[in-house]
């Protein structure tokens, strides 16, 4: 078994095994502890030429590996959190993105930017954001969202390879969750979508990332109170391909999509509306739930943390009471008969 | 601490009315200075063809015109090689057309068609010549400086892989004064000194950002200092003079070239035309109205050409004839553009990514 955590360093040692043009750029990656085990003594494998620690200047190193991405090579910029990758917004969102189509498409800067989300420990509102939704906003981009240990090798893999602009955005929340790795099979990322973890058939569940293993705890939770859950882990945010939660919600009428960021304008939101787009309300048995962070920035006070993020309990909580609270009396009437 | 009355100041170098006389043509052949001359002038009047047919309507994206700081683009390119990566910014038609890259092209371009660089895609402010090493000029102020510092350091790692780093390629950003007052710029500088990236910096500073002089946005009118903060071999050279910039960019990007690390090239010079479209722009901005006729002495294309006369190299006759094969040259470049065609709509969706709409899975 690996670790997600694990399974990213794995990524890379493909990559720079592989690759030789592929190298990697950022803040801490000569140091032990700054992007926890996901790439531990890259380094010193693979060479401080090719594994670059930086100074702390996002926008010129994000702007550099652009460059660099137009001149054959294939970088990763690496930004620990992306609180900090705000810095590089111009390079992400004026350059990388948009640069294939302002030149007719006759070149494509294949880079990817890795952000790193990191909250919780009373860290705070600039070192707590989950901002991947304004990045799936931007045409042009390709945002990766890994749920898994085999996705967090796999999809890195994908991304790397990609000759699109690719922001690979990981959690350190899922750095310890394990899987069985295969070998590894290079995909492409153009033909990598949404993917159903878990069958149901009485409500839709639908995340990305650490979202995702919400829905799947959730869908454990909800099994044992005889509700049948369907999970979709999005794995790729923009472009965002709905067509296997719009087949799923066909079957079970219910949707709720959950988000580790705020509701306005969010992710949650977009997977909601599109599926209603092309669904229409008949297909609904009841109006789809969001669940997102409340409209504040992230608190320290631990006690307050506990409020401000999703977990199993509170989202299995607003499924029975949004879509079941008539089946759950049933249950407890015929528990009570019995 | 400095103060600012203890920075450095260009003195003669930006005061409208000097260096108005003939430039020192050194031992270059008749030839060459011929060659150069000749690119001044495609650039030049192909411009005041742009400037044209963006007052006739034809062209209706916005142009940024190097009207009067042709030598600068011209001087510098004469060092570049195709193999080399140029990066500029909104005002870079000099750039396009001094790297080589075909005129036809620019003019389809302007006017949003297929036959253009970027294929109709870019206008003005986005042009492409792969071929010539120019990666791609694009008008977010600032925004290419760090992509050129990228492309310096792939430079770098081509010589480490073949095992030669003594004639290494080059990454050049070309920016405008402006753009000294974004961060990014002071990022860049430190990133490529502290990598010793063989990369340019090609500061083309025409003492206005827009409408504002330099010194109501600066503590002092030279840029250099900020190459110096950052330990960067820098020259200041008036970029009215296409020798001058001729020679101090070939001593500096052979510096880049053989492992040396980063080079800052600051040329004072000054647009005759507004920020952005045909106008002069005398009514914009202070100390303008006054110093554009004394600057317009200066004209790097006249001084070419009075240096060249009085120096028996070339004929005033010699000179009517090339105008008007240059205006040739560009009429018949702008004619082919009427018969050009527009992108398909198709093409709107199907160049974002590098699959075409219809093969991805959205």
């Amino acid at each position: 078994m690996t670790s997600y955590g694990e399974a990213i360093c794995k990524g890379f040692e493909y990559l720079l095994e592989k690759y030789p043009e592929v190298f990697v750029i950022g803040q801490g990656l000569w140091s032990p502890w700054y992007v926890g085990n996901s790439m531990t003594d890259l380094d010193v494998k693979f060479g401080k030429d090719r594994v670059l620690d930086s100074p702390v200047s996002e926008n010129a190193c994000t702007g550099a590996a652009i460059g660099a991405s137009l001149c054959g090579y294939k970088p990763v910029v690496v930004h620990p959190r992306i609180d900090f990758m705000v810095l590089a917004t111009d390079p992400i969102v004026n350059q990388a993105a948009k640069w294939a189509h302002m030149l007719g498409g006759q070149a494509r800067p294949s880079v990817t930017i890795r952000g790193i989300i990191n909250r919780g420990g009373e860290q705070g509102a600039q070192h707590s954001q989950a901002l991947h939704s304004w990045y799936a906003h931007v045409p042009g981009l390709r945002v990766v969202m890994p749920a898994t240990a085999s996705d967090a090798r796999d999809l890195l893999i994908a991304s790397v390879l990609c000759e699109d602009p690719v922001v690979f955005i990981d959690d350190r929340w899922l750095y310890d969750l394990k899987d069985d790795l295969g070998p590894v099979i290079e995909q492409d990322l153009s033909q990598v979508g949404p993917k159903v973890r878990r069958a149901g058939s009485d409500v839709t569940l639908v995340g990305a990332s650490y979202s995702a293993q919400l829905c799947e705890l959730a869908s454990v939770e909800l099994a044992k109170q005889g509700i049948s859950a369907e999970v979709i882990d999005l794995r790729v945010i923009n472009p965002l391909n709905t067509d296997v939660i719009v087949s799923s919600v066909k079957k079970t009428g219910r949707l709720v999509a959950i988000d580790g960021s705020w509701g306005n304008c969010g992710l949650a939101g977009e997977v909601i509306a599109s599926v209603f787009e092309k669904l229409g309300p008949d297909h609904f048995k009841c109006a789809p739930l969001r669940v997102t962070l409340p409209s504040a920035p992230a608190p320290t006070s631990k006690f307050l943390e506990s409020e401000y993020y999703p977990t199993t309990d509170k989202i299995v909580a607003q499924i029975r009471q949004k879509f079941f609270s008539n089946r759950i009396e049933k249950t407890l009437f015929a528990e009570a008969v019995r | 601490m400095q103060n600012s009355e203890n920075l450095p100041r260009l003195g003669r170098l930006a005061q409208a009315g000097e260096y108005s006389g003939p430039i020192d043509l050194k031992s270059y052949e008749a030839n060459q200075l011929a060659h150069w001359l000749k690119k001044m002038l495609v650039i030049r009047y192909a411009e005041e063809k742009i400037a044209d047919k963006v007052v006739d309507g034809t062209i209706s994206c916005p142009c940024h015109l190097a009207i009067g700081q042709e030598a600068v683009a011209v001087g510098f390119c004469e060092s570049i090689r195709p193999s080399d990566r140029m990066f500029g910014a909104h005002r870079s038609h000099s750039h396009y057309l001094a790297s080589g890259a075909p005129l036809d092209e620019l003019f389809y371009e302007v006017r949003g068609m297929l036959e253009g660089c970027s294929k109709g895609f870019g206008g003005s402010m986005h042009l492409y010549a792969e071929k010539q090493g120019l990666k791609g000029t694009v008008p977010i102020v600032a925004g290419t400086v760090p992509l050129a510092v990228g492309a310096a350091l792939a430079a770098k790692m081509d010589g480490q892989r073949k095992k030669d780093s003594s004639n290494l390629d080059v990454g050049v950003a070309f920016f405008g004064d402006g753009a000294t007052e974004e961060g990014v710029v002071q990022e860049s500088l430190n990133l490529a000194k502290v990598y010793n990236l063989p990369v340019v910096f090609m500061c083309e500073n025409n003492l206005f950002s827009s409408h504002l002089h330099i010194d109501l946005r600066q503590p002092t009118d030279t840029v250099a200092r900020f190459a110096a903060a950052a330990g960067i071999k820098c020259e200041v050279v008036d970029g009215n003079d296409i020798v001058a910039v001729a020679d101090a960019s070939r001593r500096l990007i052979e510096h880049c070239r053989s492992g040396g690390g980063p080079v800052f090239l600051e040329a004072i010079t000054y647009r005759w035309r507004g920020h952005v479209g045909p106008s002069e722009d005398r009514d914009v901005g202070v100390r303008r109205k006054d110093d554009l006729d004394v600057w317009k002495r200066r004209d790097p294309v006249r001084r070419l050409v009075d240096s060249l006369v009085a120096g028996g190299k070339f004929t005033s006759a010699e000179f009517d004839k090339l105008q008007i094969e240059v205006k040739d040259q560009v009429e018949t470049a702008w004619a082919k553009t009427n018969t050009g065609t527009y992108p398909a709509k198709s093409m709107l969706l199907d160049i974002v990514y590098s699959s075409k709409a219809q093969e991805q899975i959205i």
